[in-house]
C-alpha cells in the first residue's frame, strides 16, 4: 500500500494516541473525543466520516493542535506536540488545514498575492514565495488569467481552489479538509477530489477528507474511520466499512447509492458480491449473476 | 394564477476593479422566462455560476431585474410597497443554517419572522408550535438551536418560514452542508410541505433530491436549457455531463447495464425502478 513500506520500517507520520476531549454543554461535560487512537501513513488518503457532532471537526482541530486534548497526545514524526517545548506554531506548517468553505479566508487583492502570504509569514523570502505560489496556483488547476484577478471575482469553484492554493503554499505533509466540496456542482467537486488525489501520489502528501458524501469517499480513500458519539468506530478500507450498511445507517450515514442497490438484490434473492462500491463494478457483476441464470 | 412569473428576466451586475472603475458587466441571468403553478415541486438544477440563485433573489425581491419583471402572486417585485406581501408569501431557506438561526431557543427563533410582520401574540404560539410539529421538531422547541445538528437546525430554518405562512418556499441548495440523514429529513420535510399545498422551488446540485420533482429546469448563462419531469430530464446523461451535471448514481448504473445489452427503460431514477427492472430480465432469461 506504501511506497516505501518494504525500504525501511518507518514510523507513521502521525499518531494519535488516546485522545480524550471534554467540553462543558451546560450542566453536564460533553466527550467528544472519547478515547480516539489512530496513525496515518505517509501519503495515505483517509476518508473521516461521521455525522454532524459526532467528533470529526473537534478531530481535525486536533491534528491542527488548534484545540489541546485532556488527555492522550498527537505524535508527529515520533515527536508528541503537546509537550510544552515542541514548536507548534511550525507544525502547524506541516499540517495544513482547509476550513469549510475556505474561500471566506481569502483577502489579498489578487489570487497571487494571497497565495504568497503563507510561504511569506514563514519567513520565505520573496522570490521563494513567488515561486512557491506559482507552482500551487497552477497545480490546482487555475488558469493564468486569475493570477492578478481579485480572488472575489473568481467564480466559487475557482474561489475554493484559490483558497486551498494558500494552504498548499506552505508545503504540509498533512492536509486535512473539512468538506472541501461543499456546494460544488458535480463536475466542480470531481474536479477537486482529482486533484486533492493527485498530491497525494506526486507529493506523497497525506490527506484527510472529512465528507458526508459516501460516494466521495468510497472512491478516493484508501481507508475511511468513522466517528459516533466521539468515538472511532470503525476504521479500515472502504469496502469492510461499507459491508456494515445497518450501523452506517444507525449513525445517520449511509452506503454508496450503488452499495444500496447491491444489498437489495442480494435480499430478492439474487447471488451478487455486495463489497461494490461503483457503477462499473455494480453494472460488471449484475451481468454475471444475469449470465449465470441464463 | 400562476404563483410566481417570471417574464424576460435579465439582471446585470457591473464588475469594478479597486478604485470603483468599471471593468465590465456579466449576465447572471439573461432574458429567462418561468412560471410556476400553485402547488408545483420545481427543482432548478445548474453549475456553480449559471444564474439559478440569482433568479431565486429575485422572487423574493432581494434583487431588482434588469430588465424584465417578476410577479409573485401578481404583485410586481418592483414594485417596493408590496415587498412585505411579496416575502410573506414567498420565503426563502438558505445554505448554511448557522447563518439564519438568530434565537435563544428553538421557539422564539420560530417565532422571530411573525414577530417581524406584526402577527399578534396568541396567533404566533399557535404558528409557532404548528410550525415545529409540520417539520417534526416540536420536541425540541425549548432547546438552544446552536447545539442541535446540522439538519435539525435547517429544520428549524424552515418552521421559521412556515410560520409566516408562505404559499411558497425557496430553497437555495439547503443540504449542502448536511450529512446523509439531515439531508433526508430535510428534503423529506420539503416534499411534505409540498403535499400540504406549498409550492416548492429546489435549487440543488444532488441529483437525488431532485427525483421526487414535478418538473426540473436546468439553467447554464442564466438560461434555462432544459425542461421536463426528472424521467425525461435524466435519460439525456451526455447533456446533462456536458453543463457540468451528472444523474443520480442509481440512473447511471440503469444507464451502463442497458448499454450492456439488458432490458432497461430510461430514465430510472429510485432502487426500486431499477430492482424490478433487473428482475424482469432474470425473468426473461431464465
Amino acid at each position: 500500500m506504501m511506497d516505501n513500506e518494504n525500504k525501511d520500517k518507518r514510523i507513521p507520520l502521525l499518531i494519535a494516541d488516546h485522545l480524550i476531549y471534554e467540553y462543558e454543554g451546560g450542566a453536564d461535560r460533553v466527550r467528544a473525543l472519547d478515547d480516539v487512537s489512530f496513525k496515518i501513513e505517509k501519503g495515505e488518503f483517509i476518508g473521516l466520516i461521521g455525522h454532524t457532532g459526532s467528533g470529526k471537526s473537534t478531530l481535525a482541530e486536533h491534528l491542527n493542535a488548534l484545540l489541546t486534548p485532556k488527555s492522550g497526545t498527537i505524535y508527529f514524526n515520533g515527536e508528541s506536540i503537546f509537550e510544552k517545548k515542541y514548536d507548534r506554531k511550525r507544525y502547524r506548517g506541516h499540517v495544513g488545514l482547509v476550513f469549510q468553505y475556505p474561500e471566506h479566508q481569502l483577502f489579498a487583492d489578487t489570487v497571487f498575492e494571497d497565495v504568497c502570504y503563507g510561504p511569506l509569514n514563514n519567513g520565505v523570502s520573496r522570490k521563494q514565495a513567488e515561486l512557491t505560489a506559482y507552482e500551487t496556483i497552477k497545480k490546482v488547476g487555475l488558469s493564468d488569467e486569475c493570477f492578478y484577478q481579485s480572488p472575489f471575482d473568481l467564480s466559487g469553484g475557482q474561489k475554493r481552489r484559490a483558497a486551498i492554493a494558500g494552504v498548499l503554499a506552505m508545503k504540509p505533509e498533512l492536509l486535512v479538509l473539512d468538506e472541501p466540496t461543499a456546494g460544488l456542482d458535480p463536475a466542480g467537486r470531481e474536479e477537486l477530489l482529482h486533484m486533492i488525489s493527485g498530491l497525494k501520489d506526486e507529493k506523497s502528501m497525506s490527506i484527510v477528507l472529512i465528507s458526508h458524501s459516501m460516494e466521495d469517499v468510497a472512491r478516493y480513500a484508501d481507508r475511511i474511520m468513522v466517528m459516533d458519539k466521539g468515538k472511532k468506530v470503525f476504521d479500515a478500507e472502504p469496502i469492510e466499512v461499507f459491508s456494515h450498511a445497518k450501523e452506517l445507517e444507525e449513525m445517520g450515514l449511509a452506503v454508496p447509492a450503488v452499495t444500496s442497490v447491491m444489498l437489495k438484490l442480494k435480499e430478492k434473492g439474487f447471488d451478487v458480491n455486495t463489497g461494490i462500491l461503483n457503477v462499473k463494478d455494480a453494472a460488471d457483476e449484475i451481468m454475471r449473476v444475469l449470465g449465470d441464470k441464463a | 394564477m400562476d404563483i410566481v412569473e417570471i417574464n424576460s428576466l435579465t439582471f446585470d451586475y457591473i464588475r469594478r476593479d479597486e478604485e470603483g472603475n468599471v471593468e465590465g458587466i456579466t449576465t447572471a441571468v439573461d432574458d429567462l422566462t418561468l412560471s410556476v403553478k400553485p402547488g408545483e415541486f420545481i427543482a432548478v438544477l445548474g453549475h456553480n455560476g449559471s444564474g439559478k440563485s440569482t433568479m431565486a433573489r429575485h422572487i423574493n425581491a432581494m434583487l431588482m431585474p434588469t430588465e424584465g419583471n417578476v410577479l409573485v402572486k401578481g404583485m410586481n417585485t418592483r414594485n417596493s410597497e408590496k415587498h412585505l406581501d411579496i416575502r410573506k408569501c414567498a420565503g426563502m431557506v438558505f445554505q448554511n443554517p448557522d447563518n439564519q438561526i438568530v434565537g435563544q431557543l428553538v421557539e422564539e427563533d420560530v417565532a422571530f419572522g411573525p414577530e417581524n410582520l406584526g402577527v399578534p401574540a396568541d396567533e404566533i404560539r399557535a404558528r409557532v408550535d404548528e410550525s415545529l410539529k409540520a417539520v417534526g421538531m416540536y420536541a425540541y422547541r425549548k432547546n438552544d438551536p446552536v447545539k442541535l445538528s446540522g439538519g435539525q437546525k435547517q429544520r428549524v430554518s424552515i418552521a421559521g418560514v412556515t410560520a409566516m405562512h408562505p404559499d411558497c418556499i425557496i430553497f437555495d441548495e439547503p443540504t449542502a452542508m448536511l450529512d446523509p440523514a439531515g439531508r433526508k429529513d430535510v428534503i423529506e420535510t420539503a416534499k411534505k410541505l409540498n403535499r400540504e399545498g406549498i409550492t416548492i422551488i429546489l435549487i440543488t446540485h444532488y441529483m437525488e433530491e431532485v427525483t421526487g420533482a414535478d418538473r426540473v429546469i436546468v439553467m447554464n448563462k442564466g438560461k434555462a436549457v432544459m425542461e421536463g419531469t426528472p424521467k425525461e430530464i435524466f435519460s439525456r446523461v451526455p447533456e446533462l455531463k456536458a453543463l457540468r451535471l451528472t444523474v443520480p448514481q442509481v440512473t447511471e448504473l440503469a444507464w451502463e447495464l442497458k448499454q450492456r445489452g439488458l432490458d432497461i427503460p430510461a430514465g430510472i431514477l429510485t432502487e426500486a425502478e431499477l430492482i424490478a427492472a433487473i428482475r424482469g430480465n432474470a425473468r426473461n432469461d431464465g
